[in-house]
């Protein structure tokens, strides 16, 4: 009983992480699904959009605007992601994590200008380039905050519903149009006269500014920017993308709607925070989380697969019966 | 229209695997040429499209449409003079996405694309009334998923998105190769019908003696990347496959070409 009611009680925040994980799972649909790229970019956008949120706030620019900045600094990042992939010609997945890779100091740099801050500008170590580098916005005023989690869970749905809609209009424009015929046969895009190079960078710009203000809101919820925040991040991002699609599938069997889909994204990510609050209340260590949440997203990637090689055989022993 | 100026083209230069695909190839196709292209295995047939759709660059020369030197412009900056047909279904059509929205996404080719709707309900209805004529059912599933369709209905799309808005050159890469032969000749006629219509130049490359005698009215023959044969008007009307093998022997020809050309 006890467990039902901390379960219950949780309810408010896990709806809020799951709402602001939901936009950061709406930017990986944007690649994953869209796109047809996995960007790897996202673990380390996310917290570019944390850190840039924290130093906004920090040097007094309003919470609100500082989520914004944070989803054009994600914008930058994607398209040092998108030079590395179209310019340089560098495949997809490594060209994220060379981005990763270069961003982990770029975090680290921008986290670090809050030492400014504190008057330590003749402090040549401007940077805490510490594995536990960690920026604090707790006792600032901000849009959301673990504080009063129903009002962030409001502000949280408010986002979700106005970024559905923008992705709606978006992806129904020419130009959304030529993105998503981009993922969906580069070949024929060329052939129509689509620039996918542009059209890629694009995508993975769009789509990391939406993990960075997705970090910018997570770094406002749980107070701070911590740079280990985003390890494995992507994989949060999938679970959501795959958890709310084997569910959508389950209900849409003639298939739905744009919306409805990016809606069921969203779900996705709040079924796994539940999952998530689960595991912690019934006493897990939650670094079994990470071990979870690769079970989960292999079991929910392979399910369509295991169907496919099932039916066949099927198949074949009606005909040797008959 | 078109004219192909000295191209060459070689591939893995400097290794054992080196392969002249094309040597000093130059071609002028008049406005409204139907042109079909026929040749053995690596006789660089393909390559040539290639090398005027822009998908491979050249090692040498000019390619000029309407006078203008595309040699220099990317794929997606030639789509604006092109319309083409893949060999495989698969390649000419988004899967994933609408008849409609490939149709409208062919609708602008050769544009900008900006925040306008990706497509309307007139085009829509232009598009039922286009996809009718065809007579393959397509027009009362407009909105389905492209992935579901049949290799033929899709290459019909394909077509369709090709001249839709009219090119200055309608590229076939064997376009009907991989069709059951029922449908192939579906497929054919529909576009014989689309490029007279329309009085599109047009370079059709086929492994079908028959059909590159039967279509158009200029015939080339490719091989070892250049071009041995090139005739047009009455005297290619009046060709025959015999004709052709006996003047060029049966070494051209590739055991696909001799089994259609039995037919």
């Amino acid at each position: 009983m006890d467990f039902l009611i901390s379960m219950y009680n949780s309810l408010p925040g896990v709806a809020a992480e799951g709402l602001f994980y939901g936009i950061f799972a709406l930017g990986v649909y944007i690649t994953y699904k869209i796109l047809d790229v996995a960007d790897l970019t996202v673990d380390a956008s996310i917290v570019t959009g944390c850190a840039v949120t924290v130093i906004c706030i920090k040097y007094g620019i309003h919470p609100l605007a500082a989520v914004f900045i944070a989803f054009l600094a994600g914008m930058i990042a994607g398209a040092l992601t998108g030079f590395f992939h179209t310019v340089l010609k560098i495949p997809a997945i490594l060209a994220g994590i060379l981005s990763q890779f270069s961003l982990y100091t770029i975090n680290m740099i921008i986290m670090g200008l809050q030492t400014h801050l504190e008057k330590n500008v003749s402090n040549k170590a401007l940077i805490p380039m510490s594995p536990t580098a960690y920026a604090s916005v707790s006792d600032f005023p901000l849009i959301v905050s673990s504080r009063d989690k129903t009002s962030a869970m409001i502000v949280g749905l408010i986002f979700v519903v106005a970024i559905i809609a923008l992705l709606y209009w978006f992806f129904g424009t020419e130009f959304g149009c030529s993105l998503r015929a981009t993922g969906a046969n580069p070949k024929m895009a060329r052939a129509q006269g689509i620039n996918t190079n542009f059209t890629t960078v694009f995508g993975l710009m769009f789509s990391n500014g939406f993990v960075a203000l997705a970090g910018g809101l997570l770094a406002q919820f749980t107070g701070g920017s911590n740079i280990t925040f985003g390890a494995g991040a992507i994989v949060i991002g999938l679970a959501s993308v795959v958890i709310g699609e084997v569910l959508h599938n389950a209900i849409f069997k003639k298939g739905s709607n744009f919306a409805v889909k990016l809606v069921f994204v969203v779900l996705g990510s709040v079924i796994y925070s539940l999952i998530k609050r689960f595991v912690i209340n019934v006493g897990l260590d939650t670094n079994f989380l990470k071990l979870i949440s690769a079970v989960i997203v292999a079991a929910f990637l392979s399910a369509p697969n295991f169907k496919k090689n099932k039916a066949p055989k099927k198949k074949k022993e009606v005909k040797t019966d008959a | 229209m078109l004219e192909l100026k000295n191209i060459s083209k070689t591939f893995y230069p400097g290794t054992v695997n080196e392969r002249v695909a094309l040597n000093d190839v130059s071609l002028t196709l008049n406005d409204g040429d139907f042109v079909t292209i026929i040749g053995g295995n690596g006789a660089g047939k393909s390559t040539l499209l290639n090398m005027v759709s822009g998908t491979l660059p050249v090692d040498d020369g000019q390619v000029i449409i309407d006078g203008v030197d595309i040699t220099n412009y990317p794929e997606y900056k030639r789509a604006k003079f092109l319309g083409r047909v893949f060999q495989d279904p698969m390649t000419g059509t988004a899967a994933s996405m609408g008849i409609d929205e490939n149709l409208a996404l062919a609708l602008r080719r050769g544009k900008t694309r900006g925040l306008g709707w990706g497509i309307t309900k007139k085009e829509r209805a232009d598009f039922v009334a286009k996809l009718a004529e065809f007579g393959l059912g397509l027009e009362s599933r407009i909105t389905a998923k492209v992935g579901l369709l049949s290799g033929g209905q899709r290459q019909v799309l394909t077509l369709l998105m090709a001249t839709l808005k009219e090119p200055k050159l309608l590229l076939l890469d064997e376009h009907t190769a991989a069709l059951d032969p029922k449908t192939a000749k579906l497929v054919l006629e529909a576009t014989d019908k689309i490029v007279k219509k329309n009085n599109l130049t047009t370079m059709m490359i086929t492994h079908n003696m028959n059909d590159a005698i039967a279509y158009g009215n200029r015939l080339i023959m490719m091989m070892d990347g250049k071009i041995i044969y090139d005739v047009r008007g009455e005297e290619k009307k009046n060709l025959t496959v015999p004709d052709l093998l006996a003047k060029f022997g049966k070494g051209f020809a590739n055991d696909r070409m001799m089994l259609s050309g039995n037919e």
